[in-house]
């Protein structure tokens, strides 16, 4: 099965040489295109989701389908793979299947746009687009069901179709599809959002081959993926080993009370080639935290965590991919066997970067970060607001950055590119909600010479009846420190009823009522610290004990003693600081706190919660 | 006789204008400026020109200001302590911004997050709700807040904001607090978020307020100092200070909003551009303003500059309005580099500043900048700035050759790459200001101007195809012009949240109409009498459900019968021009706003003599150029000696007193009456 791209003119483009400034102020421009699809989108898409929060990612790829401007790695070659009919000039291409694509997108919510560009009738590359949508059906609001079991109780599946089909929209297409959706206004301006930033990236690349002259542009994008790989062959060969070096971490339950699921990645270096394989880690889980993982995004992810510290204004491409070699056992949690379920995956992902980095940071200990605030967690609230009107709110959170080798990680911050928060005002005055607090957890950082970021505390207070879902991790194990530096603390939620009384809910769940005048307390986790915490400045751990960003208990952690006036006791820091010295036992890179057994035991007393069943598979 | 003086101040001069208004005109003149107190070279400056005019400074009736104090604050965060008071629950609102990364994927690995505004432990937290509808929930607890005043006290705040949640609905406890706050800190400034920025958005409400505050002290010594030395030498006329948006406001309203004078300075050379391209009869225009570590651009439509709601400067973004100038991390002073690892050119964001400067300065510097490629492609000749700089060649050859080498090519193709990718930045931030907003620059002229945008103007030309390229006379003292020429402005917003469908038209004009009542009576305070009073009126409409509106300019004459409709139309037809589609949906009134200007100067340009159409008379010599890959003769002109009808043809360079025009090969340029330089591609 592989598409046919159709091509009036089938004259092959002429390899010619470049100088090196026409490439770079080629380069230039694909960076600024790509900015201007965001733009684009941003200024038109309806749903918080998207445009507050700007969870949506843009691809310009080359005639060959690799990525040349864009943030997660080219999925073109997927769709190509997936997909098995023609391909012409004035089509629009729409899926959400990530079974069809071969992860290119990783659960039905994302609506990914794809059109191949044309110039002078002769292909010469792709622009896309996935984004989130707030709700694609299924059996919860916001589609993205904890306890989900298989994939066709998650929304709608789009296999790859033609929206558009030689420039004329389907109209009878997207109408059934949209039909599908509780919120079909924001689903259609959102798609017609990512549409217009597709055409607007297809308008930038015919302008560039208009200006350079086509077969210069072509050999230019040649030659950026060239240049990448180049760099990013030499990184490997002064940063990667040829010993193997392997690191486990858990996403801490299924949604269903089992857990905790390993992810375990080894990598090692077999001539200028890396190896990642993720042997080791658990099989698919029966519910839906289950993670469909492309591996050509893996790579990009990879490459980007090299590439950051040194050179961070290189527009980063896929030239590189055949240095690195992914291998995710067949049924394991990272590549489920159809139809799993697979719309919570954001747990998975975000664990992969505290993986990529830990392993990277064994090799070179300079670059390396505490573990952090590596997932999206998410609240759904809908319901019926006093008009009779359905309403339905999907909002990401948010919390610490990891302690860092630059520095503290930032309290109450987005690991994600481009995301941010929905304004709480906003919130108010178009749902039925109040923001009565809004800030970060004291403590909730890992202490460290670099201090973790702390994780944010939202009191949602309903003004109407209604059902939530909450999607969140770490709650069982921590985010671990690096260097010395503590773990963060994990995160909880607890549900004050009207009447006073405390619920504490599970990290992932479904289907929970709310009624008017409970309040849920959403504390996220915050990143862990780096670096010995008795060696951080006492000053600034008062000062942060003033900001309130740190208690005055909290500062014992770095040995740090206050007075009343919460001003240092330089006395009694001193000998409380000798004395914990003493006490370090041993010098490991890692922190994770107690071993799982232990963290079983004390689970229900710690959290409230019982602590999760191991998962058994035959 | 009336009289309008116009002082820019820049980093190294503060440049002055004085107009006299009936003739036309000009004198100008130059000051070094003084940073540590840049009131001084003010003083000076108006003295020198005054004297040069003969006239003293009581002949004054304008004295009219662009200043970058405000925008310095900023850049070099010298701010004023600032407290914030906000409702229970909000006390990190600064910490926590929006929570963003700026940067792509990982971007938060190297990521240093600047501190907040206003400290967190000079932050307190008061109890008080209101909804977002303005119905109290939870009644201000003054005793609370009187307690919590001593924690600001104790913290030695120089100046409080006050940032209430939804206080954009209802100002009342706001309103209190302050009152409060004045009786228990007498001698502190407080700015009140319902006062700087009634509109939804609670964190950008807050950081524009405390921004305001922030930069208040500062403002207010130099607002103040400048007034008292200019009133003590027997100035009455009207003093008055450029804001962002391109208006002037007087100098006691610049006090109480300093926040509206960040982009001052910028604001200046826009306005001037309008000015005299206005004269000259181009109205569309691209402007490029380029220094000595940035470029400003931004576009002017039928005469207007485009106005935004965001002024960003620096790491601080906050929401007033402003000319909608972007700013690129390139200019003269941009550092060249080679990263090891990608091989690639790089120019900027870094720079040499004015120290140690570019290497051709010979003070230091050693780093390949912008204008050491200017000056190893011969675009600069050493030669021609006499007594008053001798650029080093070698030093500027010798830094230049550091790329050529990492890049394995030859002096002269690193020199000219680097101009190349300097060019493509401006041309970046010029596509920005253009095309994202659905223009085609091809349908602008573009003006250079500033001290290195007439060297590269001619060749940003050619990338956006803006013909003519307009070097103006003086470019490097067009803010003055500005300055000058301007007018007075003052505005209000207000936030709504009405769908056009159901809104009542009669209802919206009676807001329409206490608005403009209000920002008259303001401008009527700062001495613009209501009969030399413009107003306009503007909304924020978008589909219900996005987040970004578009500003849709309309008339109030008959709003309460058919505003609606048209104003519906009119957006329909500009979201399809800005983003290629229309939809369905219901549309949504964002906000209101007015703005009040006062009447135009009446300032005639000046014209210059007419000359026979060879420029033979002002021709210097030829200097050797580096140009499409080979050594040319340019010939060398003096701009003083150009005559009106002159005509040069490329390669040729021009120069005067604080600037150098290149003109490329392939292209003619001809004097205009007023003096303009008008680039074209020959025919």
């Amino acid at each position: 099965m592989a598409a046919t791209i159709i091509q009036e003119n089938t004259t092959a483009f002429n390899t010619v040489d470049v100088d090196p400034i026409t490439l770079d102020i080629i380069e230039n421009a694909l960076k600024n295109a790509r900015f201007e699809m965001d733009a684009t989108l941003f200024r038109t898409a309806m749903s918080p989701g998207i445009r507050e929060q700007g969870d949506a990612f843009p691809l310009i790829a080359d005639k060959g389908g690799l990525m040349l401007a864009g943030q997660f790695g080219s999925f073109i070659q997927g769709f190509l793979n997936g997909y098995d009919g023609t391909i012409e000039e004035g089509d629009i291409f729409w899926l959400s299947d990530p079974y069809t694509c071969e992860g290119a997108v990783s659960h039905a919510n994302d609506w990914l746009v794809l059109l191949a560009i044309f110039k002078e009738r002769r292909h010469v590359g792709w622009s896309a687009m996935f984004g989130h949508m707030t709700d694609v059906g299924g059996m919860v609001p916001g589609s993205l069901p904890t306890n989900a079991i298989t994939i066709f109780q998650e929304g709608i599946r789009i296999p790859p179709v033609k929206l558009y089909r030689k420039g004329v929209r389907q109209e009878d297409l997207l109408k059934v599809v949209l039909h599908q959706c509780r919120m079909p206004e924001w689903a259609g301006a959102d798609l017609n959002a990512i549409v217009a930033a597709c055409r607007m990236a297809e308008r930038r690349v015919v302008e560039m081959c208009d200006r350079f002259g086509s077969d210069t542009y072509i050999s230019a994008t040649l030659k950026l993926l060239d240049r990448n790989r180049r760099a990013m062959a030499q990184l490997i060969a002064t940063s990667v080993g040829e010993e193997k070096v392997s690191f486990e971490d858990y996403v801490c339950d299924d949604g269903r009370g089992f857990g905790p699921y390993k992810i375990k990645c080894t990598m090692w270096r077999e001539g200028d080639k890396v190896i990642l394989d993720w042997e080791g880690t658990d099989p698919q889980s029966e519910s839906s935290i289950n993670f469909y993982l492309n591996e050509n995004m893996l790579k990009m992810f990879f490459g980007i965590y090299m590439i950051m510290v040194f050179d961070p204004q290189i527009l980063f491409n896929d030239g590189f991919y055949d240095l690195v070699e992914v291998r995710i056992p067949e049924g394991s949690l990272l590549k489920p066997r159809f139809p799993a379920a697979l719309s919570c995956r954001t747990h998975a992902l975000g664990r992969i970067f505290d993986v990529l980095g830990a392993l990277l940071g064994q090799r070179q200990p300079e670059f390396l970060n505490a573990a952090g605030f590596s997932s999206s967690p998410h609240l759904m609230y809908s319901g019926y607001d006093s008009q009779g009107e359905w309403f339905q709110l999907f909002q990401i959170g948010f919390g610490g950055i990891p302690g860092r080798p630059f520095g503290d990680g930032p309290d109450g911050h987005s690991l994600w590119p481009g995301f941010t928060n929905v304004p709480n005002e906003f919130l108010e005055a178009y749902f039925p909600l109040r923001i009565e607090r809004y800030e970060t957890i004291a403590d909730s950082g890992g202490a460290g010479l670099n201090r973790g970021g702390n994780g944010i505390s939202i009191h949602y207070h309903f003004l109407q009846d209604g059902t939530i879902s909450i999607h969140d991790d770490r709650w069982f194990t921590y985010p671990w420190g690096v260097h010395g530096g503590n773990p963060g603390m994990r995160s909880t939620k607890t549900l004050v009823r009207k009447d006073g009384e405390r619920e504490v809910l599970p990290s992932k769940c479904d289907d929970i009522s709310v009624r008017i005048g409970d309040v849920l307390i959403y504390n996220t986790w915050g990143g862990g610290g780096w670096g010995n915490p008795l060696d951080r400045d006492a000053e600034l751990v008062a000062r942060e004990v003033r900001q309130g960003l740190v208690s005055p208990q909290g500062a014992r952690n770095y040995g740090v003693v206050l007075d009343v006036e919460n001003d240092v006791d330089e006395a009694a820091t001193r000998d409380l600081r000798a004395v914990m010295q003493e006490n370090i036992k041993t010098s490991q890179i890692f922190n994770s706190g107690p071993s799982l057994e232990e963290l079983r035991e004390r689970c229900l007393a710690e959290t409230g919660l019982p602590a999760p069943i191991q998962p058994v598979w035959n | 006789m009336e009289y309008r003086l116009g002082v820019d101040v820049g980093g190294t001069f503060t440049d002055l204008l004085l107009i006299e208004e009936d003739t036309g005109r000009t004198y100008r003149s130059k000051v070094p400026s003084t940073p540590a107190d840049p009131s001084q070279a003010v003083l000076m400056g108006t003295q020198k020109i005054c004297d040069m005019a003969g006239i003293s400074a009581s002949d004054l009736s304008f004295f009219m200001h662009g200043t970058t104090v405000a925008t310095n604050a900023v850049l070099e965060r010298k701010y004023a302590r600032v407290g914030l008071v906000v409702t229970d629950g909000y006390r990190q609102i600064l910490q926590v911004a929006r929570s963003l990364v700026p940067g792509g994927l990982a971007s938060w690995i190297i990521w240093q997050k600047p501190e907040t505004l206003a400290p967190l432990e000079c932050t307190i937290e008061i109890p008080e709700r209101l909804d977002a509808q303005g119905h109290i929930i939870r009644e201000l607890d003054e005793d609370n807040l009187r307690r919590q005043l001593e924690t600001l006290k104790k913290e030695k705040v120089e100046a409080v904001t006050v940032c209430l949640i939804n206080s954009f609905a209802n100002n009342a406890h706001e309103q209190r607090v302050g009152k409060i706050i004045r009786e228990e800190m007498p001698d502190i400034p407080v700015s009140l978020s319902s006062d700087i920025l009634p509109e939804k958005q609670e964190y950008e409400r807050a950081l524009t307020t405390v921004a305001n505050s922030a930069v208040r002290p500062t403002v207010a010594r130099y607002v103040q100092n400048l007034r008292n030395e200019l009133r003590a030498q027997n100035m009455t006329g009207q003093i008055n200070l450029l804001r962002s948006d391109g208006g002037l406001m007087s100098s006691e309203k610049s006090e109480e909003l300093p926040v509206a004078l960040l982009m001052s300075g910028p604001a200046g050379g826009v306005s001037g551009a309008l000015w005299i391209a206005g004269h000259a009869g181009y109205n569309n225009l691209l402007t490029l303003d380029m220094g000595g570590t940035s470029t400003d651009v931004s576009l002017i439509e039928n005469g207007t500059a485009r106005v935004t709601r965001d002024t960003v400067v620096g790491d601080l973004t906050v929401r007033t309005s402003s000319l909608d100038i972007k700013t690129v991390g390139a200019g003269g002073g941009s550092i060249a580099h080679v990263p090891e690892l990608t091989g690639a050119l790089r120019v900027g964001p870094e720079s040499a500043g004015a120290v140690p400067g570019p290497a051709c300065y010979g003070s230091g510097g050693d780093k390949p900048t912008v204008t050491d490629a200017n000056v190893v492609l011969g675009y600069l000749p050493a030669s021609l700035l006499g007594g008053e700089m001798k650029l080093d060649v070698a030093a500027a050859r010798k830094a230049v050759q550091t790329i050529a080498d990492a890049l394995d090519i030859s002096l002269m193709a690193a020199a000219a790459g680097i101009i190349d990718i300097v060019n493509e930045n401006m041309f970046g931030a010029l596509r920005i200001v253009s095309v994202q907003q659905g223009y085609d620059p091809r349908d602008f002229a573009l003006i250079g101007f500033g001290g290195g945008g007439p060297l590269q103007a001619n060749a940003i030309g050619k990338l956006t195809q803006s013909w003519p390229v307009i070097i103006p006379p003086g470019p490097g003292v067009l803010c003055a012009y500005g300055d000058a020429t301007t007018r007075m402005r003052a505005e209000a917003a207000q936030s709504l949240s009405s769908r056009l469908d159901n809104a009542d038209g009669q209802q919206i004009e009676e807001i329409l109409e206490t608005m403009a009542g209000d920002v008259s009576r303001q401008l009527v305070e700062q001495g613009v009498p209501v009969l030399e009073q413009e107003v306009q009126f503007e909304a924020g409409v978008r589909y219900q459900g996005q987040g970004f509106e578009v500003v849709m300019p309309f008339t109030r004459e008959g709003f309460a019968k058919t505003g609606l409709d048209q104003l519906a139309e009119a957006f329909h037809a500009e979201h399809e021009k800005l983003f290629t589609f229309r939809l369905e949906a219901p549309i949504e009134l964002v906000n209101l706003r007015v703005t009040v200007l006062g009447k135009r100067a009446n300032v005639k340009a000046i014209k210059i003599v007419r000359g026979n159409g060879d420029p033979r008379e002002a021709q210097m010599g030829v200097t050797p150029v580096w140009m499409d890959g080979e050594e040319k003769q340019a010939k060398l002109y003096d701009r003083e000696k150009l005559r009106a009808g002159d005509k040069i043809t490329g390669p040729a360079i021009i120069t005067e007193m604080d600037s150098t025009t290149l003109i490329l090969s392939g292209h003619v340029a001809d004097v205009d009456r007023f003096g303009n330089i008008l680039i074209n591609p020959c025919a």
